[in-house]
């Protein structure tokens, strides 16, 4: 009877203990050796280096420009996926909405398509010259913009693309909390003569609020690992203004086969992702207990 | 009727129309990029590349798709990544099934501690582990070949997690039951305890294959040789090299998004189900 959950569970637990534990504990020695080429060639070659990849890093200025673009990404993107998120939630829950299904599966439509596939398709809609959006733009006297050519514009444009492709998912989150907030609320509230919109502000928001700090939470470590979207659509460029951290990442371990530094930069990347959680997490309950 | 009702229909009247003007307009931004994408798709080679960018094919053809599948091997592509999303989906079924019936019934030391290592797990990127896995594919003799990108996936915290949230509701008397009358500890599981799972393991499922098929970024790490790529990979590796043939490009993504699309379509009943059971975990 004892062996027996340990013999369930053993199959599992050793695939997740061999590819992704261990790999986990070895990421970590590995960020303080200085794992190269040469080392992948002859282990020999590996030395020992301490904290000296994440000195290094924090001399790196490639590296804070990573950070700082995927923080541009995390702090417009996530509240305006958020926003969007909620504005659709509160559509699709309005009494008088109708064909509930059917807007619903269109709108959660992006969420199942494959990143690669649709970042294709938006680097066309966004063509300087070929483009529908430019063409639509010239329509009413605006552009052309160089959407993903222009530094100011292409982290603009891929937040755009996050936003469409992503809003839905937190939509059916948003949309569950808002069905679980007690109607007898609304009721009170109405007979009180509330209007709509302190409706919204007094009951609403506040019932909602844990589910909005779970959205939160789950958008924002899913965005810090930005990768797919500049690797398809911008490639870095123009002047790495849409470098991620993960695709710094990348490039430093594949391209460079610096391992060991790239190790550094996922740990890194990691504890950003725990403490910029965290102190979401450490707000929501303030907020709470105000 | 007096003028405050009358005026309170009117409200509610015009509300009608905005909320349900706003959800058609969220509905066609979301849907419009990817019916163009089939527009295009059907174009001949080039018309896409003109001013102003033609909303509709002239004449309907399937040339792009023939090029894609004739000349860019595209059926290899859409076979790995059949294969890959098929063989991890039956296999990690079983074993997260397993893992997350004992994590909810049967009992064994150090259970609890080390369901609660699993789901601390959960918060650290699964980049962070992508370095060295690998050199341990290097070292298994396993890069550039899909074993690489299936043996990975085979179990996850977040279906263990699943499995086991939904199996706490079976009544223990059952399985006592079964025990009294002799039957054995596998024979229970395979006969009274995976049926019960049945709608939690389709959620799983569709989860589970519509992830694999879309994953990215270690598929693109681990698969170096054209022929072995999964089509996301094929499908980035082909935008670089015919950037400007966009209606192959179209094609090509409509070929890789057509299935999960269809698949969500026809079995969204249980991907939002586990969707929102997913969230709870944080």
């Amino acid at each position: 009877m004892r062996m027996t959950g340990w013999v369930f569970v053993a199959p599992a637990l050793m695939v997740l203990g061999i590819f992704f534990l261990l790999p986990v504990l070895a990421a970590l020695a590995l960020s303080l050796t200085d794992f190269d080429l040469y080392a992948l060639a002859d282990i020999r070659n590996l030395r020992f280096v301490a904290l000296g990849n994440y000195l290094d890093l924090l001399r790196t200025p490639m590296f804070w420009k990573a950070l700082g673009n995927t923080s541009y990404f995390v702090l417009v993107g996530v509240p305006l996926s958020i926003a969007v998120s909620l504005g659709a939630a509160l559509l699709l829950n309005a009494p008088v909405a109708r064909w509930r299904w059917l807007f619903r599966t269109a709108m959660f439509a992006p969420v199942v398509t494959t990143l690669v596939a649709v970042a294709v398709i938006w680097r066309y809609l966004f063509h300087t010259d070929y483009g529908l959006v430019n063409w639509a733009l010239g329509g009413i006297g605006l552009g052309p913009v160089d959407w993903f050519g222009d530094v100011n514009w292409a982290m603009p444009t891929i937040i755009m693309f996050a936003v469409w492709k992503n809003f839905g998912y937190n939509m059916i989150i948003l949309l569950a909390g808002l069905q679980a907030i007690p109607r007898d609320l609304y009721e009170a509230a109405r007979i009180d003569g509330a209007s709509q919109w302190q409706q919204f502000r007094y009951i609403t928001l506040p019932q909602l609020g844990p589910v909005v700090l779970v959205v939160a939470v789950i958008t924002v470590s899913s965005y810090f690992q930005l990768f797919a979207e500049p690797y398809v659509m911008t490639r870095g460029d123009p002047l790495q203004s849409t470098v991620s951290v993960l695709y710094f990442m990348f490039e430093e371990g594949f391209k460079w086969w610096t391992l060991g530094r790239a190790s550094a930069v996922a740990f890194v990347l990691f504890l950003v992702i725990l403490v910029a959680t965290s102190l979401l997490i450490w707000l929501g309950r303030k907020r709470d207990a105000i | 009727m007096n003028a405050a009702e009358r005026a309170d229909v009117g409200d509610s009247r015009w509300l009608m129309w905005l909320v349900n003007g706003g959800l058609v307009i969220m509905a066609v931004l979301s849907l419009a990029p990817l019916a163009w994408m089939v527009s295009v798709s059907l174009m001949p080679a080039g018309q896409a590349n003109t001013v102003p960018p033609p909303l509709m094919p002239g004449e309907p053809t399937l040339q792009a798709y023939r090029e894609l599948f004739q000349r860019m091997g595209m059926g290899r592509y859409f076979l790995n990544s059949v294969l890959v999303s098929s063989s991890v989906t039956l296999v990690s079924l079983l074993l997260n099934a397993m893992a997350g019936y004992a994590f909810a019934k049967l009992r064994f030391a150090g259970r609890e501690r080390l369901f609660r290592l699993l789901l601390a797990a959960l918060v650290v990127p699964t980049q962070v582990a992508m370095l060295p896995l690998f050199l341990l594919m290097r070292e298994l003799g396993l890069v550039n070949s899909l074993a690489a990108v299936v043996i990975p996936a085979l179990a996850s915290v977040f279906g263990i997690f699943l499995v086991r949230q939904y199996a706490r509701s079976i009544p223990d008397e059952l399985i006592e039951a079964a025990r009294l009358d002799g039957a054995g500890e596998l024979r229970i599981f395979f006969t009274i305890i995976l049926p019960l799972l049945k709608p939690i393991l389709a959620t799983l499922a569709v989860f589970t294959y519509m992830a694999v098929w879309n994953d990215f970024m270690w598929p693109l790490i681990v698969l170096t040789d054209q022929e072995n790529y999964t089509l996301p990979v094929a499908l980035a590796s082909l935008a670089r090299e015919y950037a400007m043939d966009i209606e192959m490009m179209m094609a090509g993504a409509v070929v890789t998004v057509l299935p999960v699309l269809l698949m969500f379509v026809l079995l969204q009943r249980y991907y939002i189900q586990g969707l929102l059971l997913g969230s709870l975990k944080g």
